[in-house]
């Protein structure tokens, strides 16, 4: 199909639609609402079902009671409103269901501001809800790449009875780019074997995240944990841009991601070898790929919307066999790419040390 | 000789064979009973998605022969949209407690409503958090000891008990909603008279339909199983009138 | 002349909470102290004739651990609980 103007939101939207979206429910929260209000219009048209719920709470529930049929299904939201979610994802999770959720970020915490911003890293990453569990997550860096993981990311979710999740901060959900849909998915409704859709000649089913005997519950967390491996070992999505005889290396997700190869083109221009390791499946993370790095790398250098979270994962990789330092933009500021680039000629210039926790030398720079 | 033909009464086929995990005496086992008896005799046992609360109720899944989800604490008539705008040629029912509807779901349960969605609710009042111990309810009643009123729901400080059939009936995406009680025979079958009514409500999309059940729970009131049917009767339902509060004209016109 | 019926109470279900015996119009259930079920409770049973297999003892029962027969004077009985 051809290139055409898309919002990032709308396009998200029509991507799901495209991709079989048989039912969406959400709520209004800034930066995400233009999804909600592209499907309003868009799912009634082609029978299939939109609800605007009541409250985040109730749209993740209708997740998941829609996830129970077998259907694909999604909501989307933006930050404060994923955290009232969380309790949904917890059980969606424990129930072994396949749901997608975007969070198209913004500011925090609390209230926050309705500003692009990285900051649920680690609610996406980590878990966020209660308990154990696992979960997919994508972060695009631009529209084109948000539609494409849009699909992707319903397919995961069947795949692997799982979560899946996009993080994008409220830039990529704001701004106008040209990109390509995907053609229309005829709706073929999978007849998956443990969806509760009505016991027509067949066992009754039964669809819980309860498992009163602890011994059954671990079993639970067993078995998500190993697909959880066949995840991290077939799914690891990532970029890589001029890494080839780096010796500097940017690592970035999303916008930050984004902006950051802007910055290392101008670096290159400059005769600087970087390059930048840009993960698109942030869970689970490129850690083999970092991995492979370190021999050529003198310095990494993170950037994030936040205050260091994947960060951590970073850290967790290299595990100070080199220096790893950090530059984030909290708040809902997006860095420009000549801050960036600062930040890379810093590298350059040296000398650097491995340092525990990299954010102390960061905030002394911020707020000096 | 027992031949089919002498038969009065046998437990339903809606039923599985599990025996419930409910006190001696409570009339959460009369409710399910009543719902089992209904769905078999509309013929919608495999039509049906039930969705289980949280509550003494969370394991209605195990006891009805019929697809099933487990919904978090309140949230399910959340679940049950869910699954009937999905699937809305099948039947779907939630079974929810007084602390699940009431108290952390009133939110869902009034939007479900409002939104007349085509779903029927068993709604059972009986005064307190019974899984949980007895605890004070949006439902206790002014005066009534709990675990966490110990000296008596005192309206000055813990607020009034909600008449939730009065509230949901307000709202026009209702068809029918009735309190009904399960204290003696003739309101027990006066209640499954209802509950068959919600069921004939959703079959025919005739909007959100909700059956409040004044339940007992002798376990946690401190009372024989005997003496909970009588605190019912002159205790909750004076505060909890029996009656139709709101039957759409076209449910009017069921003839059962 | 009164219709002559029975009942069968299961002892995996009944927990012994009495309700039928409160209920019954008859008069004729109690719990039955010389057994006991598998879980531990009384079951109740008829102790004496005089049951009409009206079922009102089944439509009370928590736990439809009740079935009843009525035996079969003119035509087949079968009475919606």
């Amino acid at each position: 199909m051809p290139k055409e103007l898309w919002k990032g939101n709308e396009a998200i939207a029509e991507a799901a639609v495209r991709a079989g979206l048989e039912a969406y429910f959400g709520y209004p929260i800034t930066p995400q609402t233009e999804i909600l209000e592209y499907l309003s219009r868009r799912m009634p048209e082609l029978g299939r079902a939109f609800v605007q719920a009541e409250s985040e709470l109730g749209a993740i529930n209708m997740v998941y009671g829609a996830a129970c049929t077998g259907v694909r299904v999604m909501s989307t939201s933006s930050s404060p409103g994923v955290s009232l979610m969380m309790e949904g994802l917890s059980y969606i999770a424990g129930t072994e269901i396949p749901a997608v959720l975007v969070n198209v970020m913004r500011g925090g915490p609390g209230l926050g501001n309705i500003a692009p911003a990285q900051s649920d890293y680690n609610q996406a990453v980590r878990g966020g809800g209660h308990g154990d569990y696992p979960r997919i997550v994508l972060a695009p860096a631009s529209i084109q790449e948000a539609i494409d993981l849009m699909g992707l990311s319903f397919d995961l979710a069947e795949k692997y009875r799982m979560i899946a999740m996009m993080i994008l901060d409220g830039s990529v959900g704001q701004m106008m780019e040209p990109a390509e849909m995907p053609e229309m998915m005829e709706v073929k409704r999978k007849d998956f074997d443990w969806a509760t859709n009505g016991a027509m000649n067949r066992e009754r089913r039964l669809l819980t995240s309860i498992y009163l005997n602890p011994l059954d519950e671990e079993k639970t967390n067993l078995r998500m944990l190993k697909r959880w491996k066949e995840v991290q070992t077939n799914e690891v999505r990532y970029k890589e841009y001029f890494l080839d005889d780096a010796k500097y290396v940017v690592i970035g997700f999303g916008t930050a991601g984004r902006v950051a190869l802007s910055a290392v083109r101008e670096a290159r221009a400059q005769g600087i070898k970087v390059g930048l390791l840009r993960p698109i499946t942030v869970s689970p993370f490129p850690y083999e790929a970092l991995e492979q790095l370190i021999p050529q790398a003198e310095a990494f250098l993170v950037t994030e919307m936040n205050m260091g979270q994947m960060l951590d994962d970073v850290l967790l990789t290299v595990r100070g066999r080199v220096p790893v330092e950090f530059y984030g933009r909290p708040g809902g500021v997006v860095p420009f790419h000549n801050e960036i680039l600062d930040e890379i000629q810093r590298l350059v210039s040296g000398p650097l040390a491995v340092q525990t926790d990299p954010r102390e030398s960061w905030l002394t720079r911020m707020t000096a | 000789m027992a031949t089919p033909n002498n038969l009065v009464y046998e437990r339903p086929e809606a039923f599985t064979d599990m025996p419930t995990h409910y006190c001696p005496g409570c009339t959460h086992g009369v409710a399910h009973r009543l719902v089992a008896e209904v769905l078999e005799e509309m013929d919608l046992i495999h039509k049906t998605i039930g969705v289980a609360p949280v509550g003494c109720s969370v394991f209605a899944y195990n006891y009805f022969d019929t697809d099933f989800v487990e919904a978090p604490h309140g949230r399910a008539p959340a679940m049950a949209t869910g699954v009937k705008r999905v699937l809305p040629d099948r039947v779907v029912f939630t079974y929810q407690g007084d602390g699940d509807l009431a108290s952390i779901g009133m939110g869902e349960i009034v939007h479900a409503a409002a939104r007349g969605e085509n779903i029927t609710v068993i709604f059972i009042n009986n005064a307190n958090f019974g899984m949980t111990g007895g605890q004070m309810a949006p439902t206790t009643l002014p005066g009534m000891k709990t675990t966490s009123s110990a000296s008596g729901r005192d309206v000055e400080t813990q607020g009034y008990p909600i008449k939730v059939s009065e509230m949901i009936s307000t709202l026009d995406g209702v068809g029918y909603c009735v309190r009904r009680s399960l204290h003696d025979p003739k309101n027990i079958r006066l209640a499954k008279k209802a509950i068959r009514t919600a069921f004939e409500t959703q079959v025919r999309g005739l909007g959100f339909s909700m059956v409040e059940l004044l339940s007992t729970c002798p376990t946690n009131w401190g009372m024989t199983p005997v003496d909970s049917l009588k605190f019912v009767d002159e205790h909750m339902i004076p505060a909890y009138p029996l009656g139709d509060y709101k039957i759409s004209d076209a449910i009017k016109q069921i003839k059962i | 002349m009164a219709a002559k019926g029975w009942i069968e109470v299961s002892d995996t279900y009944c927990k012994g909470c009495e309700l039928c015996i409160s209920a019954c119009p008859q008069e004729v259930m109690e719990l039955d102290m010389s057994h006991l079920t598998p879980k531990g409770y009384h079951p109740a049973h008829t102790f004496k004739d005089g049951c009409t297999g009206c079922a009102i003892c089944a439509v009370v029962c928590p736990d439809a651990a009740i079935t009843v027969y009525r035996e079969i004077t003119k035509r087949p009985a079968t009475v919606a609980v």
